[in-house]
Formats: C-alpha cells, structure tokens, sequence
C-alpha cells in the first residue's frame, strides 16, 4: 500500500506528443477534450433529422386529481400541430401503464387519476418547440381534487389516502418491507451493551438534475419496422431490451443510440414516460418526433433520490467499542416504485450500513411506502442507497462519540475492520474485498492537520467563534453483479467488451457501458494500452449504440470500471495470448519460449527475436501460416461477470465556520483521501472525486426537493433547487492509497460515486460540532442559514 | 423581423419570430449547437455567449435584441486550428467532464481574461458564479482558467470578439 497526497499537475502539456506520455495508466489528457472544447459534441438535443417533428408534455397541476374529461379539440386544431395523444389513446394500444424496474407499473399517461404534481397527462407532437408549447395550453382538463397523501410518515395511518387505488384489493400505501442482518442476535448484542444511543436521521428528496435533461428522438420506419431510438441514456441495451418487451417491437428491430450525454448521475438510468411518448408520436405520425424536457420537468419528475426517514440506534462499551447497529427505515418512493436497483434488493444495498467498522451485530428493516410524488429513489451517484448508508452510520457514530465525550477520529480508528479481517464477511451478507483502513484515515487527519485543527477551534470557541471539524470514513460497495445474484428486470449484470486489432496495429474497443462524463473513450483506451501496449491515442472507444456494441448493463453504481473495465482488460489479455501464438509462428518459435514485454513479444533470452503488436497484427490479417484453431485476425469478446463487488473507501475531512449572527455555513477546507485501489488515470479520478465532493456541499447545506401539504413541489426550477457554485465550495484537497481488489483483473475498485456517498456525512458532521457550544447533538440536512439558526435555538426539525 | 448581426465575425441576416430566445436562434436557425441550454430561469448559464465582448444568458436575450450587434459563441472561440488558451486550459487541467456546461465556463472566461489578464482565485469564482458545473467541484475549472492566465503567449485573437 501506498500513501501519496495528490497535488495539481500545473505543468501538463496539452501540446505534449505520444512519447511524453505513459502508454497505459497515468496521467493523460482525455481523448474526448477537443470535441468538447470546441462545441462540437453531440448531445441529444443537437440530434436533427429530416421532418423531425417536437413533442411536449402536458403535466398535473395537482398532487392527487380523478380525470372527469380532457378536451384535446382545440389543440389539434392548431395549425402546426400533428398529433395529440392521451392516456386514452394508449389505453387502445395496451401502453397506458409500462412496467417499472422495480416489478411495478407506472403511467405513461394519467387515465384515471393523476398521483403527482407534474405526471404526463397528454402529448402534443408539433411542428416546432415552441408551437408544441403553445398547443399544451389549448388542452382542456378537468379535475376532481382528492386529499394528497404527502407526509410519509402518515401513509400507513389508517384511512390515509389510497394513491394506488387502481390495483385490485389495495387499502392501503405500504409497497414493501424488506430487512438484513440477524434481529434476535442483534438486540441480544444491545440488550448487554454499556451504552445505546438512538438518532433519527432524515435524507432528504434531492435531486441529480444533470447540467442537460432528459430527451429522446424516436425515428420508427414502418416499412422495415426499424425504430432508432436516440435517448439520453446511461444503460443503452438495457433499455433495448426493456422497450422491445414495452412496446412490442422486435428487439431486432430496435436501435438505441445514446449520444455524448450532459451528466447523469443516476438521472439517465431509468425510462421515463418521455421516451415511450417519443416513440409513439414517431409511430402515430410517421416522422421522427423529439421530446426533450425542460428543467422544471426534469426536477418534477424524473428520479429523484434518497428520501429515507431513518431511526438509528448504535450499541458500544463505555471504552468506545462499537458493538452493533441497527435501523428503521422509512423509504418514500413516490406514487409508482420505479426505483432503479437489482431486483433483490428493494432498499439497494442499503445493508452496507454497517460502516467500515468490525461489528458484533446487526439488523436493518426498511419499509417502503406510496405518496403522492414523483418516482424515482435509486439516483444522484448513491452506489443503490449507500449514501444513505454510509450518511446513517457516520452521523451515528458521531452521535456516540458526542455520548461518549470522545474525539471523532479516535473512535473511528478504534473500530475500523483490521487489514488482516480482508476479505470481511459483514453482519448483513457483503464480503468486503480488500481494505486497509486506519493509513487512510492518517493520511487525511495528516493532511488537514487534525490536531492544530482541533486547537484551533478550542480557541475559537472560547472567543465565541462557530468552527467545526466534521470526519467521515466511507465504505463503498460497488460494481454489480455477480449476475446470479444481481440483475436488472432479469437482466444480470454483467457487461460485455470487445477488442479488435486492425491490420495496422491501431485497435478499437466497443464497450456496453456508456459514459455521461466519466471520460470513457480515455480510460477504456488505457486499459487496452496497459495490456497491449497500443498507445492510447490509437484506440478507438465506440460505446452508445446498441447496434455497435456488445451487450451490458451500463453505467451506474460506480460499475464501468470495476465490470466493463474487467471485460476489457480481459478481451484485451485475449488479443494477447492470440498475438503470442502468432508470434512463435512468425518467429518460429514455441508459444511457451515467448516472453511479453508491453506492445510485444521475444524469445526468452534472445530480447532481439521478437515481434511488434503492429508487425503480429498484420501478419494476423496477412498471409503468414497461422497455427492450428488461430484464426485469421486480432480480436477477442469478453462478458464479465464479477466474482464480487469491489469496496472502494476513503477518510473526509470537513472544516467549516458558522455564522453565529446568520447561521450561515462556510465551508473552509475539504480533505478527501480515496482508496479506490488500481488507478487507471489519476486526473479523471481526481476530476470524479471533486465533483462527488461538491455534491456533497450541496445536499449538506443547500439542495432540497420538498412539497407543501398540497403536495405542490417546492423545488421545481434552479431558483428553488439550489446547487452549488464556485463561491460556496471550496478548493478541494485530496490524496489517496492503493489498496486493489483482488478479484478484480487490473485490481481497480471504481471511484464514480465515492465522494458523493462519503461527503455529506463529513460536512454535516462539521455543522454539528460547530454548534457544539449550543447543545446541538443532531440537525437534518440542507444545513441552510434559516434551519441551522433553528438548531441553534435549539428548534432542530427535519425537512420531511 | 429582420435581424442581421455578426456572429463569429460573420455577418447574418434572418427573420425571426419576435419572441424566439436568442439560444434557439443559435441553435435551431443558425445551426451553432455549441450553445446549450439548462434552464428555464437564467440560473445556469450553459447558454452563456458574448454579446458585444461581454458574456450574456442567451436563453434570457430575445433574438431580436442582437440586431446589429456582434456575437461570439463556442465555435467563434478558436482561430481556425489554434485553440484559444482558455480551450487550452480546460483541456490541460481537466476543466470539462460531461462537457455541458463547458462552452459556456469558457466565454465567460475568455471575457474575464479580456479584462483582467492575471485574476486570483476569487476574482475567476466570483467571475463564473452565474454559472453550474455539475461535474468537476469547479477547482479545476478555476485551474484551467490559471492556465490560460499564465500562457497568454499562445492566444490568438478568436474571431468575433471585441476585446
């Protein structure tokens, strides 16, 4: 293991040439840069075709309304108007309701009743945007208003408000219960424990609201029954597969294209009514239609995260030894459970909730509950609900070092799973691979100076000045599969790559994983340069078409790299062990006398017998004799599926001062050390942990999708959702160590999503023990100006 | 109405529906997709361009409003092959991820650099605040604009832009 504070490359090139940089991993520019810097990529909305027509929705008013009538005469009198579409109309063609990835159903468009305030009651396809804009208020519908269920903590009240009354036999808004860990072992743990402390912890709604919204251009031939759907979407065959059993159309017949993407963040994993009404205008009217919402639907609704009521308990000895955790959770999944998560798991792996911490015990039941709100759950870069997780268990902790008069840091190091527990069976079913915890947590109290820190602060608070340190130590569990375990509406999650070596020596890699940012087309080209020695810049990255790739599952939870990246480096090794073979024939030699130096093969104890990746690859397509059972090219698929999930973790430091005359949260100094094991390129790793950092700030202290008792959404555009800018966060400090998987074939865990998980428990921590002096021992996030000022005196209430 | 106006240094005339933003104008009518657009409520300034040297929301200017005016987009920033440093820049330190918000971080900063050749730190913040990065935590956009402070040698002057 290794320990390294990162610090800026100042002095990177971008004129350096091919022989300044590290064929494999390293620091490189990203390949897909000059598209980018010059407006040149292609996003969804960018997408033009010949007698493209536009779509619009139009939404609920309401939270909860009976459809008495809709009246679509005017609009379709409109002259540019070509289509209007109503849940009616797709009654007809047995698509009102399409399945969830959570084996529910959800409405395309509003039949019976609407169930949130912003549901899809009708679709107008028209000759421009703008026209289509015009027509939705020609639309006339006529509501009954019912009682909105919007208080999760009512929805099990009985004669609460049925929101899915539609489904035979239902009284009641109770969606599932689902627990881990031992319950009985567990309270026999707390019922000797020295000391038990409890804390309800509430995450809030928020949402991923990716710099560009969700789209789709549906371009249905109906002479050869061709549809080529271009979506902005993070998983393109899962969605080929999922629209050929909606929809009805051949799966061969299907095409899905997902272009350069503007962020996703879990936003693009699901599909939303959006694209099948694209799809159906496309059908109805015979042209390519194109939907693309505006930021208002995009907040409204599509998915939405988090939105966990969680009451935490944790069991210790009086000396600071963690025992046991257990949970209650209440989970607000909206009006139809469209959550986006292996079908086992309704709360996501949410059972990580055990920390990075060696425990006796522990049991977690969530219950999930129907509302009238938007649907969604499983998004905003959580690794499925490790957020929420990893969020409960640190602000728990924090809670008992706060009962135990204990610093922080120190009850974490006391607690951490050994290195020598690696591989650690945890209490609720994970195996964590590998992890060495307390040199990460140095390096980070290193870094921030944790003891100068501290004294800074006792000297503030004797002056009567706000300043708090907040720490989280994170255990991520990412990369889903295995497959027998994990799958997606029965699709396991595995992903596919293929590699081919042209005759030239250059290659390309085609990948099922699809990148919203990640910087794919650079860290897919290294790991193929790592194993080939192919310089980077001469490997093509194709990705985002299903017609172009191999099948897979996609992008989310963090899993391009720990199952794409195995299926590449894997069909890489391949190409490899081919090239060896055609390389002892080449120089004939034995394959078994043939030794690999990176881009080439040679005899052993001869370096000067040997044969270039370029000189195997044009004999591969050439008219040298090949050996038996080698066929004539240079290529090889992979589908991986992984043995394991890997468990990236890493230490947070927050530093923030208090306004003690505001209640405003400055944030002064982050410290993020990461272990994300093998690091493909140190620059787009440290690229994805700044922005997870961010986010992080941002839920922490400002970001906040709720509703009045109406069930009127209160964070419905980027005047009410507040994200943060450059002037509210700081400039990040990070380091890292290395610790691999060791079931991972380059031993790289994933970073995507680790920040995003790790951070908000550290500068909500930071919050809390500046308002130490006020007696404050718990707030709820956003931690914003008006609510810290509540817990200051001592009004703390949470957001839901 | 008739408008003309110069955009990247070329003259164009166009009728346009009074009310069209000038972010659709770019977009839809003179095909410079480069320009994006985010919001509904000149929060997010992914449509920023330069209108007269100065970075504006074009999604919050009528397309009207341009007649006879000069504007610089994304595709106006480099000099045919040479980059600008702040493209540069952003290339050099990581300043994009998804690329959404970057056309827009970039005219801002070519505009703050127009002005105030060595900003600090608080200067390049306070310059892009206007605008959301979902990506990157902004550091490195704050880095790349540095860059393009420090290598001013191999800025050309882009195409369209007043100074």
């Amino acid at each position: 293991m290794t320990a390294v504070e990162d610090r800026p490359a100042r002095e990177a090139n971008p004129a350096a040439t091919a022989t300044d940089r590290p064929i494999g991993f390293g620091r490189i520019q990203r390949k897909e840069d000059p598209r980018f810097v010059r407006g040149k990529g292609n996003y969804l909305d960018d997408i033009v075709l010949p007698g493209m027509l536009h779509g619009a929705i139009l939404r609920s008013p309401m939270a909860h309304g009976r459809i008495i009538s809709i009246d679509t005469t005017e609009a379709l009198a409109h002259p540019k108007v070509h289509a209007v579409v109503t849940g009616k109309d797709l009654e007809a063609l047995n698509l009102a309701w399409a399945p969830t990835l959570s084996a529910d159903v959800q409405a395309v468009l509003a039949t019976d009743k609407v169930r949130f305030q912003g549901q899809e009651v009708a679709f107008v396809v028209a000759e421009d945007r703008y026209a289509a804009r015009d027509a939705l208020e020609l639309i006339d519908v006529e509501y009954e208003q019912l009682a909105p269920m919007i208080d999760a903590r009512k929805a099990l009240d009985p004669g609460a408000p049925v929101v899915r009354d539609e489904m035979a036999g239902r009284t009641d808004n109770h969606v599932f219960d689902w627990e881990a860990g031992d319950a009985a072992e567990t309270d026999a743990v707390f019922a000797r424990a020295d000391v038990v402390v409890t804390q309800e912890v509430v995450y809030p709604r928020v949402h991923p609201a990716p710099m560009e919204t969700c789209g789709a251009v549906a371009d249905y031939d109906a002479v050869d029954g061709k549809l080529t759907l271009y979506e902005t979407t993070q998983a393109p065959h899962a969605h080929r597969t999922l629209f050929a059993i909606v929809a009805g159309i051949p799966e061969h017949k299907i095409r899905v294209v997902s272009p350069d993407i503007g962020g996703g963040f879990g936003n693009k994993v699901g599909i939303y009514p959006g694209y099948i009404l694209a799809v159906v205008g496309s059908i109805v009217t015979g042209k390519p239609v194109k939907w693309v919402e505006d930021r208002s639907e995009n907040l409204m609704s599509t998915s939405f995260a988090r939105d966990y009521i969680m009451t935490g308990e944790i069991a210790a000895t009086r000396e600071g030894k963690i025992l046991a955790v257990r949970t209650t959770v209440l989970a607000d999944h909206g009006a139809f459970n469209a959550t986006a998560q292996p079908t086992k798991y309704p709360a996501g792996f949410f059972h990580i909730f055990t920390g990075s911490y060696d425990l006796q015990a522990a049991h977690c039941k969530v219950t999930g509950v129907y509302t009238n709100k938007a649907p969604g759950g499983v998004a905003y870069a959580c690794s499925f609900r490790v957020t929420e997780a990893v969020y409960l268990i640190e602000r728990m902790v924090d809670v008992l070092a706060d009962e135990l008069a204990m610093d922080p840091a120190e009850l974490r190091l006391r607690n951490f799973i050994r290195p020598e527990q690696f591989p650690y069976p945890n209490k609720t079913g994970w195996e964590y691979d590998s992890g060495d915890y307390e040199p990460t947590m140095r390096l980070a109290m290193e870094m921030a100076g944790y003891d100068e820190l501290r004294r800074e602060q006792a000297e503030k608070r004797a002056r009567g000045e706000l300043m708090g340190i907040g720490i989280s130590f994170f255990t991520e569990t990412v990369g889903a599969g295995p497959r027998k375990h994990m799958d997606i509406v029965g699709l396991g999650m595995a992903d596919g790559a293929e590699v081919r070596v042209h005759p030239t020596g250059k290659a390309v890699v085609r990948l099922s994983v699809q990148s919203q940012g990640q910087g794919h087309e650079t860290t897919f080209a290294q790991i193929v340069a790592e194993e080939l020695g192919i310089p980077p810049e001469d490997i093509d990255v194709v990705h985002g078409d299903t017609d172009n790739t191999p099948f897979g599952l996609g992008t989310y939870g963090s899993r391009s790299t720990p199952v794409s990246g195995g299926a590449v480096a894997l069909a890489a090794r391949k190409v490899r062990e081919k090239a060896k073979l055609i390389a002892a024939a080449m120089l004939e030699a034995r394959p078994e006398d043939l030794e690999w130096e990176k881009g080439r093969w040679f005899v052993t104890g001869d370096p000067s017998q040997g044969r270039t990746m370029p000189e195997i690859s044009m004999a591969a397509h050439g008219t040298v004799e090949l050996p038996e059972g080698v066929d004539g090219n240079l290529d090889a698929e992979v589908t991986y599926d992984p043995p394991n999930l890997t468990f990236p973790f890493g230490a947070y430091i927050c530093v923030v001062d208090v306004d003690p005359g505001t209640g405003y949260v400055h944030v002064r100094r982050f410290i993020a050390v990461d272990d994300c094991g093998t690091r493909i390129n140190p620059m787009i790793i440290e690229g994805q942990v700044h922005g997870g950092l961010a986010d992080g700030v941002g839920m922490a202290l400002m970001e906040l999708i709720d509703f009045d008792e109406d069930g009127n959404c209160l964070g419905g555009s980027f005047m009410d959702y507040l994200i943060p800018t450059a002037m509210e966060v700081p400039d990040w400090e990070t380091g890292h160590t290395v610790t691999p998987s060791p079931h991972h074939p380059i031993g790289a865990k994933g970073i995507g999503e680790s920040a995003t998980v790790g951070s908000p428990p550290a500068v909500v921590n930071a919050v809390i023990d500046a308002l130490e002096p006020y007696g404050v021992r718990h707030m709820d996030m956003p931690c914003t100006p008006a609510r810290v000022w509540a817990a200051m005196q001592g009004r703390a209430t949470p957001p839901v | 109405m008739q408008i003309t106006a110069t955009v990247n240094g070329t003259e164009v005339t166009r009728d346009v529906e009074p009310r069209v933003l000038l972010v659709h104008h770019l977009r839809e009518e003179l095909g410079l997709t480069g320009t994006h657009w985010g919001c509904d409520t000149s929060n997010c300034g992914t449509c920023v361009v330069l209108l007269d040297g100065q970075p504006v929301k074009s999604c919050t200017v009528l397309a009207a409003m341009v007649d006879g005016h000069e504007v610089t987009t994304v595709e106006g920033l480099a000099d045919g092959a040479t980059l600008d440093p702040v493209q540069q820049g952003f290339m050099a330190e990581h300043g994009l991820q998804c690329g959404f918000c970057t056309p827009g971080m970039m005219l801002t900063a070519r505009a703050l650099l127009d002005r105030t050749p060595h900003p600090d730190e608080q200067q390049i913040r306070e310059a892009i605040s206007g605008q959301i990065c979902r990506c990157t935590g902004y550091a490195t956009i704050v880095r790349s604009i540095q860059w393009a402070a420090d290598h001013p040698a191999v800025r050309t002057e882009p195409t369209g832009a007043q100074a």
